[in-house]
């Protein structure tokens, strides 16, 4: 371990390097999102577990995502995407049916119009209601009709805090307030945090964010409270498909890597694992997942990097220009001594 | 419904009214065993939200980059002008540097959820969070410019006492200490911008230190040009001209950097504040060259267009990142093309 790795790069042991002695092996989730049902019921277990509040009871208007995003009031989320999908070679004989091609491409660009037009640009979602402006008695899609269904595929995947192994948030709360557990995660303490909003832009993944009414930074916890005693967290303990495995990291790399090379085999060449490798950006993430499709699609960064990495190249160059502006100041002065 | 083996074509012309974050066609280079049999979705965002949370700050983070630049370029022409007898500048720069202060401490405390827990930043020194690095240097740097500001308010009738002449002969030193906190205080903000995942203020890192030194150079000299007479701020007109000139120079680089980020400076609400800001500084430097030499008048306009500039500048690149976190293409695109570079 080198200290170079301390901010960025493969590091075996985080809650070693973060100091702690004689812990636990660091655990993690592994988020199946192939054999994810869309069900939500992590979602709801964390909140019952966490009592985060509620976020506003919204009806975004598109697919079955009424959660938006994660957010300070949202530790789960499960996104919903309805893609045009056809088969391979064949032609399923769907494409020439009078009504046309699934809605969701139209309703999503109506949506995400409304949501540009928001404060933050839809980055409230997952923390507070957003309006919309469009109220409606369908359900979305609903008036096109069972006929007017064509080829198309459900991708569903629950996200959540990825408590990566160099976390941008962590790295830059000036307070101490977020800090490496024994069990290699990344935890606010509520009675430090004072609001300051620094992590919500350190985040890569937009994850944290600020409670309004509260003003204190909220994200997922790996359900601290569980693991310490000896539970697993809320979610993954909710989760009907096992789409959401809990255990130590090691153990779901290793199982995260069987289960892509069974889905290769029987012919799902599109599946992925995202967040698994200790060489990327943030040295890999202690929440990862298994896509099939790129990670953009479900709103995940494709590579995430920790602002970090760059943090002695922006000393460096704060450094130059604060000597150019005493140089400066000197000249000022010495440059001309007439006036 | 053919095979479509290349990075596929959505063709261009006519998807000019579509946002171009939705469409993106690259398939295959990503280390999954997928077939090139299939037509690319058309998605490359989920639903075109946002990757990234906005920052949460609002105008109190940029209106407290232009104070805390403004109150180190004061300290600093107010040391000068204490060493080389200047004492109109040096109480006109000591009190605004002060103010400056003043202002950046009600602006950063109130900005945030929890105001009445400011104290907990006090708990830790954190080298990788700017923020912390940023917290010692203003506690650092405050006490040299209060007690130097308050040796220039001391009322004369107190000089000859006591604590009127401790405070008198610790003055100098006070401002020395803040002139040496100084060029932190205005270039740690860069590093606190750049130091998030902010893709513009990230991708701006080489050049935003340049941009705010030489803008809290400019503020301080406006501040000197403002408030002391013509006959002594020569060297804050010099120190104004010099600061200006590496504010519009730099951010004229920043404008250029390669890559689609640089869109975000370019575009919208941060590209009007920024042109402002240029028109204003260059304006208030031309002036403080030419005319504010002689008229005291025209020394207070350029004082002011400089202040006005300097501030448009940090709210101009303040913008700019909030705009580059609320389109995704601003994370996704930059990245995959950051995948393809290395060829996955």
């Amino acid at each position: 371990m080198t200290l170079e790795h301390s901010l960025y790069g493969p590091l075996s042991d985080p809650a070693g390097n973060a100091g702690h002695q004689d812990h636990p092996p660091r655990v993690g989730f592994f988020t199946d999102t192939s054999v994810c049902i869309g069900c939500k019921a992590c979602e709801v277990a964390c909140k019952e577990w966490n009592a985060v509040p509620e976020d506003g009871l919204n009806l975004l208007g598109m697919s079955f995502d009424n959660t938006g995003m994660l957010g300070a009031d949202s530790w789960r989320h499960v996104a919903f995407i309805e893609q045009q999908r056809p088969l391979g070679h064949q032609d399923p004989g769907l494409s020439e049916l009078p009504t046309g091609p699934s809605v969701a491409e139209a309703a999503a660009e109506v949506v995400a119009d409304a949501l540009r037009q928001t404060e933050r640009g839809g980055g409230d979602l997952g923390t507070a209601p957003v309006d919309l402006g469009f109220p409606s008695f369908q359900l979305p899609g609903a008036a096109t009709g069972a006929e007017t269904r064509t080829q198309f595929r459900w991708l569903m995947a629950s996200d959540v805090c990825k408590h990566c192994t160099h976390a941008g948030c962590l790295d830059v709360c000036p307070t101490g307030a977020l800090f490496r557990t024994e069990f290699g995660s990344v935890v606010v303490q509520q009675d430090i945090c004072n609001g300051c909003g620094y992590c919500v832009s350190g985040c890569p993944y937009g994850v944290i964010d600020r409670r309004h009414d509260d003003g204190r930074a909220w994200k997922c916890t790996l359900c601290y409270d569980r693991l310490r005693g000896d539970l697993e967290p809320a979610c993954a303990k909710a989760c009907p498909t096992e789409s959401i495995q809990f255990g130590p990291l090691d153990e779901l790399r290793e199982r995260a890597a069987q289960r892509l090379d069974y889905l290769h085999e029987a012919g799902v060449p599109e599946a992925r694992l995202y967040g698994h490798d200790p060489d990327d950006g943030v040295g890999g993430d202690g929440a990862f997942f298994l896509l099939l499709d790129e990670p953009e699609v479900y709103g995940l960064p494709p590579d995430p990097v920790v602002p970090t990495r760059d943090l002695p190249s922006m000393w460096k160059h704060a450094g130059m220009a604060a000597a150019v502006l005493v140089g400066a100041s000197l000249s000022a002065f010495l440059g001309r001594r007439r006036r | 419904m053919t095979a479509d083996p290349g990075p596929r074509q959505d063709g261009p012309p006519q998807d000019g009214q579509r946002r171009d974050g939705r469409r993106r066609g690259r398939r295959g280079d990503d280390g999954s065993r997928e077939q090139l049999a299939v037509p690319r979705v058309k998605f490359e965002s989920y639903y075109g939200r946002p990757v990234l949370k906005p920052p949460v700050w609002e105008w109190k983070i940029p209106a407290y980059l232009f104070t805390g630049g403004l109150s180190a370029g004061s300290a600093l022409l107010a040391a000068g002008a204490d060493l080389t007898g200047r004492p109109a500048l040096r109480r006109a720069t000591r009190l605004g540097g002060f103010a400056g202060l003043l202002a950046s401490t009600y602006l950063l405390v109130t900005d945030l959820g929890r105001p009445e827990r400011f104290h907990h930043m006090l708990r830790v020194a954190k080298p990788s969070s700017p923020m912390s690095v940023g917290t010692w240097i203003l506690l650092a740097y405050g006490p040299g410019s209060a007690l130097a500001a308050t040796a220039e308010l001391m009322p004369p009738q107190l000089r000859a006492t006591l604590p009127g002449r401790l405070l008198q002969a610790a003055a100098r030193p006070a401002g020395l200490s803040a002139a040496f906190f100084a060029p932190g205080l205005a270039s740690y903000t860069a590093v606190l911008l750049s130091q998030t995942a902010v893709p513009a203020w990230h991708g701006a890192h080489r050049e935003l230190p340049f941009v705010f030194t030489g803008s809290a150079a400019a503020s301080g000299g406006g501040v000197g040009m403002l408030f002391a007479p013509v006959s002594e701020a020569g060297p804050a007109r010099r120190l104004a001209v010099a600061g200006a000139a590496a504010e519009l120079a730099v951010s004229r680089l920043v404008d250029r950097r390669p890559g689609l980020v640089t869109e975000a400076f370019t575009t919208g609400r941060a590209h009007q504040l920024r042109r402002r800001a240029e028109y204003l500084t260059l304006g208030g430097a031309v002036a403080a060259a030419t005319v504010a030499r002689r008229s005291r008048l025209a020394a207070v306009a350029a004082g002011l267009a400089l202040l006005g500039g300097s501030a448009l500048q940090r709210f101009g690149t303040f913008e700019a990142g909030v705009a580059s976190t609320k389109d995704p293409k601003y994370v996704v695109q930059p990245q995959r093309a950051r995948l393809a570079a290395r060829g996955q």
